[in-house]
């Protein structure tokens, strides 16, 4: 066993210590005693001792492993290769103990038995194998009904928050949107011919419980379109005192209706009347805050769907970017024709004018949202900007004068 | 090779999902969280899910995770799930089988919270223990942190919910730039060019091309076939290295931990808000990163006397002010806190007199 005197240090402690489980595999896993090892030496050197990655895959996908080689392989023989395996994960990461043994199975079999629940992007990552254990693994996977997921310049594996597995607030079905999505797009998920990464992310509620705004090209927001549902007399529940608010998940016990919810209102949109909670819906922005206070008496409308934004990614390399809206409300019902047919129109015009490397959001600033709208077909909406532009410096298109020669006040794609 | 099963995709969720919840799919009215780590999601139906949140390394074993299969076993038939957090949720449909659960969790160290007002698990990313360019590990700087803030995970102390997350270089595979507290590595070297092996390794158009302030040119000397770098552009982002490997740009001693602070993206109240820089640089003091773990828990705590009621941390921070931020904090502003960095920069000088001293 090598000797770990820094990463011991990480043993004690009230959270679960990953060191203390991976030593436990350090015995029959020479591997893993390896890897051990070197990352004591990057503890002590403050330095990562993996080498860039290399082509390494299964027979006809070009993503989903992610070649691994230590540059001390020598010191570590077991991390001489040590490539990533992505397994792309169900909906809402919901599983059966039953599956979950039989990928564990596989993994203790063909790999390191060290694994992420889940990597940033959704996968379960299976941490550590050979290249000549990623076919065999791979086949055993999909005998199981498991398939690997995407990487490198590819559709990348979608995921979803639990939506109505498991939520009240859910706009439409994350899951099944999500599970179609990735079933349509399986061969630009497998082999990567974009000019970067392209992720997708279903939030059903603006709460975006899996951060879609921020981490993905593009995010699906649920929203509603009518009234918020009330229940009023769980709303003099709350004011009596009877209902804690966020129930019960908050440091405050007692909800002050008046100054907790309808003063923090954005659009200062609701008022009390006695113990009657009033809504002008028409002028709700759906921030979620007056639902987020009081689950018991508020939920979401019923004529639901989303909303699209576009755009968003890491700093790299423009800086960093949220998803911006580009189409306020779609309906999201099976078989989610309208999204796929959207997702496929904005990764052909991508495809066919981004550079290599440069996400879809970087592209729009490059070309300008205009390019993009009509390439898509989408027409110009309010809702896409925060403010209007402040400089004269606008575009006058061939296309805006024969509007205009037509009698039209203005051109549009729809 | 006929027999060979290709582009299934994942597996359909409806295998994975207990019966009270196939149940109820659509039909869920309110939850409650009885207790930090505890949600009771309640049907239309009458029918209620209990789910257990506990907390999770996320970097784990086969062996860790088929205690959690067993532990799921024993209490929730078999089902389980994780969260976009890291966290292992297990799912109750049998009311009598919590309190057998929860004292199971506590015997087997798994700790229960991560719900409504607490510091939930940090999304994190590989760090030392897998990737080639990190600089700084993911794991173990997660590990301290949580210790050190290990109650405020199991309670709901807080104006609102932390999200704390780390990204070990600044690609963030953990998108982090939207977190109330956003743990990055970053690098302070430029990349040192290997010219005997760039030629082989790298294409050199590719490779000027993927630096993002044009720091990068063709070498003067032709027959090198390498390329130069412009040190005063370079800002450390490692895209060479990436598209070329010829060009590290590590550091023993340079690379180091910055801290931003005051994102989010929830919509409730304020829109979604990126991370701001907070503290530039933190030196890497490997295996618990103590200036790290303090300077967070300074800022968490400075948030929790300060905030008002419902505030997240970057809706507290942007009605104090930035210039009480610092003050409060007691971090220094430096010339590294002011963006000029391309089209964002302009937009974050103030140009209105409302500011406090």
């Amino acid at each position: 066993m090598h000797k770990t005197p820094l990463l011991d240090q990480l043993e004690s402690g009230p959270f679960p210590s990953f060191v203390k489980d991976l030593k436990r595999l350090a015995p029959t896993k020479p591997q893993v005693n390896d890897l051990l090892g070197q990352l004591e030496r990057s503890y002590k050197e403050k330095i990562t001792h993996w080498k860039h990655g290399g082509i390494v895959g299964v027979l006809g996908y070009g993503s989903g492993i992610i070649g691994r080689y230590s540059d001390l392989p020598d010191e570590f023989p077991g991390l001489e290769h040590f490539h990533t395996m992505r397994i792309n994960q169900p909906s809402g990461w919901f599983y059966t103990s039953q599956a979950l043994r039989e990928l564990f199975d596989i993994w203790d079999e063909h790999g390191s038995s060290i694994l992420n629940m889940h990597g940033a992007t959704g996968d379960i990552i299976f941490l550590g194998t050979r290249t000549e254990e990623l076919e065999p693994a791979f086949q055993k996977l999909t005998a199981k009904g498991w398939d690997i997921g995407g990487s490198g310049s590819a559709m990348r594996s979608p995921s979803c928050c639990c939506g109505p597995a498991r939520c009240e607030w859910s706009c439409y079905d994350t899951m099944e949107a999500c599970y179609q999505l990735t079933q349509e797009f399986q061969f630009d998920l497998h082999r990567p011919s974009f000019p970067y990464k392209y992720k997708l992310k279903f939030s059903g509620c603006p709460n975006d419980c899996v951060a879609s705004v921020a981490r993905s090209d593009m995010s699906m927001i649920g929203v509603w379109k009518d009234d918020i549902r009330i229940d009023q007399s769980a709303v003099e529940a709350y004011i009596g005192g009877e209902l804690k608010p966020k129930g019960g998940g908050a440091n405050v016990d007692k909800l002050d209706v008046q100054a907790d919810v309808v003063d923090l209102c954005p659009t200062q949109c609701m008022w009390l009347e006695g113990k009657t909670l009033k809504i002008n819906n028409k002028e709700c922005n759906h921030c979620m805050h007056c639902i987020n206070m009081m689950p018991q008496a508020l939920r979401p409308g019923t004529d639901v769907g989303c909303t699209v934004l576009l755009g968003s990614h890491a700093p790299i390399l423009e800086g960093a970017q949220m998803s911006w809206v580009i189409v306020p409300f779609m309906r999201m019902e099976e078989p989610f024709d309208e999204l796929k047919e959207l997702t496929a129109n904005i990764t052909e015009w991508w495809s066919e004018h981004g550079k290599n490397r440069e996400r879809v959001g970087e592209l729009i600033m490059r070309m300008g949202m205009r390019a993009f709208l009509e390439a898509v077909g989408l027409p110009p909406v309010p809702q896409s900007v925060r403010v209007p532009r402040a400089n004269p410096f606008f575009f006058w298109h061939q296309s805006d004068f024969e509007a205009e020669a037509e009698g039209r006040k203005y051109h549009t794609t729809k | 090779m006929s027999e060979r099963l290709t582009d299934i995709g994942p597996p359909h969720y409806s295998k994975f999902l207990p019966p009270v919840i196939k149940e109820n799919y659509g039909k869920w009215k309110y939850h409650i969280i009885p207790e930090p780590g505890v949600l009771i999601h309640v049907s239309e139906t009458g029918a209620e899910l209990i789910s257990v949140r506990v907390a999770s390394p996320r970097l784990i074993t086969t062996l860790f995770a088929r205690e959690l299969c067993d532990i799921a076993d024993k209490y929730c038939d078999g089902y389980l799930r994780f969260t976009s957090r890291h966290n292992v949720e297990f799912l109750v449909s049998d009311k009598s089988k919590l309190e057998g659960l929860k004292a199971e969790l506590v015997k087997r160290g798994l700790p229960k919270g991560g719900t409504g007002h607490s510091v939930t698990n940090i999304v994190h990313t590989q760090g030392w223990v897998h990737c080639h360019t990190p600089a700084i590990d993911a794991s173990g700087i997660v590990k301290a942190v949580m210790d050190d803030l290990f109650e405020y995970f199991g309670t709901h102390q807080l104006p609102a919910q932390v999200r704390i997350s780390l990204a070990c270089c600044l690609n963030m595979c953990g998108a982090v730039h939207c977190s109330d507290i956003a743990i990055c590595g970053v690098h302070r070297t430029p990349p040192k060019v290997k010219h005997e092996v760039l030629r082989h390794l790298c294409e050199i158009p590719t490779t000027i091309a993927s630096c993002p302030t044009g720091a990068i040119r063709p070498h003067p000397d032709k027959n090198l076939k390498s390329v130069i770098v412009n040190e005063e552009r370079c800002m450390y982002c490692g895209n060479c290295y990436t598209m070329c490997p010829a060009m590290p740009c590590f550091d023993e001693e340079k690379g180091g931990v910055a801290l931003l602070v005051g994102g989010k993206v929830s919509n409730a109240k304020s829109p979604p808000m990126f991370s701001r820089l907070a503290v530039p640089y933190i030196k890497n003091d490997p295996p618990r990163w103590p200036d790290v773990v303090q300077t967070i828990r300074r800022i968490l705590i400075k948030y929790a006397e300060n905030a008002l009621k419902w505030e997240r941390v970057g809706e507290w921070v942007e009605r104090i002010g930035w210039e009480r931020f610092f003050d409060v904090c007691e971090i220094p502003f430096t010339f590294q806190h002011i963006d000029d960095y391309k089209f964002q920069a302009y937009d974050t000088y103030r140009t209105s007199m409302h500011f406090k001293f």
